[in-house]
């Protein structure tokens, strides 16, 4: 179980690594690169294929990787059939989609870029797949959203692609939260996030009485990433994206991300009477609701983005029924959907790229001038059809085997996998036929054949569409069987026939299916009208809604805004003073804790002098009569306050506040004359007893807080550790740097990033226009604040050693 | 502010409190110093440069964006950590090496790299904010 750095890891890390250097390659190959970089998902589908062997018997590979054993949290892989599947497929489908990528962006300033957020992404969605902890499953399941949401919005001068991106994060990174919150009850339940650990205990979560709560906030994580009915409108939106992003992330990988987890938790979450409610309603629903949304559409691309809708409804509703036999009938489907639908995005980019537009009605006839485009297209379409010899056909029977029964619920099931089916071939045939069939249509372009590099993939990947059924033994047996197996949760050894050795109703059904598709695919045209005037006669739909809930949002947000932060500074700083002084002064008070007053020390005449120095500050600063006399002034305190800090041996505190005095003058300063506020500061006498009682509470306050501080008997274990250790272990006779860089390392990279964050917000509030003067008023306090909490920081740390 | 003597004296000023702040640095972990302090140092040093003879001076002497400069900070500080888990020791243990140069020993370390990391960012950041603050016309 316990391993170190092994190949898989690599195998992990591999994508973000080329994401890194993706760029570089661009700009010295060109569009070229592509054949280099698709060399890693090329390399990782090697790598993964090794795997097959072992988990073909329905066995899972776990490793832990206790990377940071303070933390708790290992990273871990389990590779099992499920896991197995899905990295070959992100990794097969994304060596051939860096390909296209490079011919279809060929010349684009951007490619490079580009190139990047894909691998990025395959990072993200291999790491989400094959992770074992839960937690480590929602980190990257977040990085797919925000990875998605850059490769959505990648044109982003066009105002569409930008709100499509924003739709795409909020929609699925909010069902992220609900994920992150799901998984949180898991570990209650529980005692682990592990999947291995939960995998081994059927039962327990469906026994919990939190089982309602995770399940529906886990369906809110898989809904919303998996495009189900209402929530599916951000799908067809994000076609704004590039066709590679469209034929990768939104159909064959990570949207199928909902699924997945459906898959994953069906042995410990499935299999109840809720589960196999919810799941087959809303997944029907959306088959259904998906399909007819693509009737109406006459893009390529939005056709093919419903049905994708439709399909993922598909793998829902075959999930939610927790038969063995529809999960094999989901299970061949979903290989079959990403090798078709991946093929079939790349044709419609491809004949986009081509002949200049992706309108169904107005192509035609390209057979003649892209005849290996066409060849690709309709073995992909077959398979989407779900005609023999193709996988796409197998499935079809399994899951009709599946879910055929007399029986009302049986019923439904069927007739709504039967329709959604046969307009799926309606669908597959527009696209793929339309196009190329017929009479020859004028395009934008002159069409002619594509480049090899957008050709590899829907090749391919339609072979394989062909080849997988062909093969129908080997891939039952080393991916179809062992996958069934891990979403069943117990160990299955299916047998898959291509053709059926008797007639059945499954058989029945499919030429039922593809009869009603063919008359639906001769009337298309009338049913598109059909479609279009119900669509018009409803006339709302949840993508205005989505439009009606922003605004709705951004009200609100607006009026909280303007009831919580009126923009004056002066009532911000009253409150942040006052309750810093209840929060002090209160507990000292309420639980009679109040110092004793100590005996005068016995200090130099020149500590005498420091601390005279100080009170003459003060005394400065009260008496200024501008306001850059003030700030000066209140410098001078500052300074003697870090002599004192010399003088009683804190030499790295002082060196520190002498600094931060310095630069808080200096910004300060600058602040102000940037400002063109009054040279002197007006107070109103009322205004003068308000903060001077203020100041007098927040001072007091502290000064009683650390007399009490220093009266509680000092415990020195932590000093003697550091004072023991320091030269010892960390080679270092500064203790105080050694704790920053060494023993506390970790919560320093955590400050420092802090430091970075603030630094460019304040950058950004510095460049806002002259006319928000307030809020550059703000940058000032906000800068200060930053420095002075790293000295706050600095001093804690100090007190501890 | 910008009287002839202020001008003059302003560029070997910076240059010896960015040497200083460098000093402060690598001595940090001994003496009184490191990174943070470094950065400081640096920061005000090019604060004065660019209070003395104006902000494009100062950028152009940079080169880089100060914020980059913070970025690359961080990514140094993050690396430090990293470049333990290659070693097959947990996530910022601390690896020292000795390698003699020109018959001087010199301890090399990842808590250096780190507090170089640490560095980077505190003077990128306040660098960015003091000059940003600095050239009010342009805006």
């Amino acid at each position: 179980m316990n391993a170190a750095i092994d190949g898989t890891f690599i195998a992990i890390l591999a994508p973000f690594i080329a994401a890194a250097f993706a760029p570089f390659v661009v700009r010295m190959l060109g569009h070229n690169g592509s054949w280099l970089l698709a060399l890693v998902p090329a390399g990782i589908f090697v790598h993964f294929l090794g795997y097959i062997d072992q988990t073909a018997g329905g066995a899972g590979i776990a490793s832990v990787w206790d990377w940071w054993p303070g933390m708790g949290w290992p990273l871990s892989y389990l590779i099992d059939g499920l896991s197995l599947m899905f990295a070959l497929l992100i990794s097969g489908i994304g060596t051939f989609i860096v390909l296209y990528s490079g011919g279809y962006m060929k010349g684009h300033p951007q490619l490079g870029r580009f190139l990047s957020f894909i691998f990025l992404f395959m990072g993200a969605m291999q790491g989400l797949i094959i992770s074992d902890n839960l937690i480590t499953v929602f980190i990257f399941w977040e990085l797919t959203s925000i990875t998605s949401f850059l490769l959505i919005g990648f044109n982003h001068t066009k105002e569409k692609s930008r709100r499509a991106a924003i739709q795409a994060l909020v929609v699925t990174g909010g069902g992220g939260l609900s994920l992150l919150a799901g998984i949180i009850l898991v570990q209650l339940v529980a005692g682990t996030s592990d999947l291995s650990t939960l995998l081994t205990q059927p039962g327990l979560l469906q026994t919990s009485p939190y089982y309602l709560p995770i399940l529906l906030l886990f369906l809110g994580g898989a809904f919303t990433k998996s495009a189900q009915f209402p929530l599916h409108f951000w799908l067809p939106n994000a076609m704004e994206a590039p066709t590679p992003v469209s034929a990768y992330l939104h159909s064959a990988t990570m949207v199928k991300a909902g699924v997945y987890l459906l898959m994953r938790v069906q042995p410990i979450m499935g299999d109840t009477l809720i589960w196999s409610i919810i799941l087959p309603i809303f997944g029907g629903l959306t088959l259904i609701v998906g399909t007819l949304l693509a009737v109406r559409q006459t893009d390529l691309k939005l056709m093919l983005a419903y049905t994708t809708v439709a399909s993922l409804g598909l793998l829902v509703m075959l999930v939610g029924t927790s038969n063995t036999i529809a999960i094999q009938g989901a299970v061949i489907y979903l290989l079959a959907h990403s090798l078709f639908k991946g093929a079939l995005f790349m044709v419609a980019g491809l004949v986009d790229h081509e002949a200049g537009t992706r309108d169904v009605t107005k192509l035609g006839g390209l057979a003649k001038a892209m005849p290996i485009t066409f060849g690709a297209g309709a073995l992909a379409a077959l398979s989407m059809a779900g005609l023999p010899p193709f996988i796409g056909f197998v499935a079809k029977e399994e899951l009709y085997l599946g879910i055929w029964g007399t029986e009302l619920p049986f019923l439904a099931l069927t007739i709504t996998a039967v329709i959604g089916n046969a307009l799926m071939l309606v669908i597959g045939f527009a696209v793929a036929f339309k196009p190329f069939l017929g009479a020859k249509v004028e395009t934008p372009k002159a069409a002619h054949e594509g480049p090899v590099l957008m050709l590899a993939g829907p090749v391919v990947l339609s072979l394989c569409g062909l080849a997988s059924a062909l093969f129908l033994h080997w891939t039952s047996v080393h991916l179809l069987g062992p996958m069934a197996s891990s979403v069943a949760g117990t160990v299955l050894e299916p047998e898959f026939h291509l053709f059926p050795s008797a007639i059945k109703a499954n058989l029945i059904l499919s030429l039922i299916t593809v009869a009603i598709g063919l008359i639906l695919f001769f009337r298309l045209a009338s049913l598109r009208a059909a479609m279009d005037r119900v669509l018009r006669a409803i006339g709302w739909g949840p993508d205005l809604g989505f439009d009606q809930f922003m605004s709705g949002l951004v009200l609100l947000s607006h009026r909280v805004i303007r009831l919580i932060q009126p923009g004056q500074m002066n009532l911000y700083m009253k409150v942040a003073f006052a309750a810093t002084a209840a929060a002090v002064l209160l507990p000292l008070i309420l639980l009679d804790e109040l110092p004793d007053w100590p005996e005068m020390p016995q200090m130099l005449f020149y500590e005498w002098g420091v601390l005279a120095i100080a009170v003459i500050g003060l005394a400065a600063v009260l008496n200024a009569n501008n306001r850059l006399t003030a700030i000066a002034a209140l410098g001078i305190q500052g300074f003697a306050v870090a002599l004192l800090f010399m003088l009683f041996g804190a030499p790295d505190l002082s060196f520190t506040q002498f600094m931060v005095e310095t630069l808080s003058v200096v910004i300060l300063a600058l602040v102000m004359t940037r400002l063109s506020l009054y040279q002197k500061d007006h107070r109103s006498v009322g205004r003068t007893i308000v903060d001077g009682t203020l100041a007098v509470a927040v001072g007091g306050g502290f000064f009683l807080l650390l007399l009490s501080v220093t009266q509680q008997p000092f415990n020195s274990e932590l000093s003697d550790f550091f004072r023991e250790h320091s030269v010892a272990i960390a080679h270092g006779r500064n203790i105080v740097n050694v704790i920053l860089v060494d023993f506390r390392g970790v919560d320093t990279l955590g400050e420092i990033a802090v430091v970075a964050i603030a630094g460019l917000a304040i950058l950004a509030l510095i460049r806002l226009r002259p006319k928000r003067k307030l809020d550059a008023l703000a940058v000032a306090d906000n800068s200060n604040a930053s420095v002075k909490a790293n000295v706050k920081i600095a001093q804690v740390q100090e007190t501890t050693s | 502010m910008r009287t002839v003597i202020f001008r003059t004296t302003a560029p070997y000023l910076t240059s010896l409190m960015v040497l200083f702040s460098i000093f402060v640095l690598l001595r940090g972990h001994n003496e009184p110093g490191g990174g943070f302090i470094g950065g400081l140092i640096a920061a005000s040093a090019f604060a004065i440069y660019g209070v003395a003879c104006g902000v494009p001076p100062v950028r152009r002497a940079l080169v880089f964006h100060p914020m980059s400069i913070a970025g690359t900070g961080l990514f140094i500080g993050a690396l430090a950590g990293v470049i333990s888990l290659f070693a097959g020791v947990p996530f910022f243990t601390g690896l020292w090496i000795y390698p003699s140069i020109f018959g001087v020993e010199i301890a090399l370390s990842t808590p250096l790299v780190f507090d170089i990391g640490v560095y980077l960012v505190v003077l990128g950041t306040i660098a960015s904010i003091a000059l940003g603050l600095e050239e009010r016309e342009k805006l």
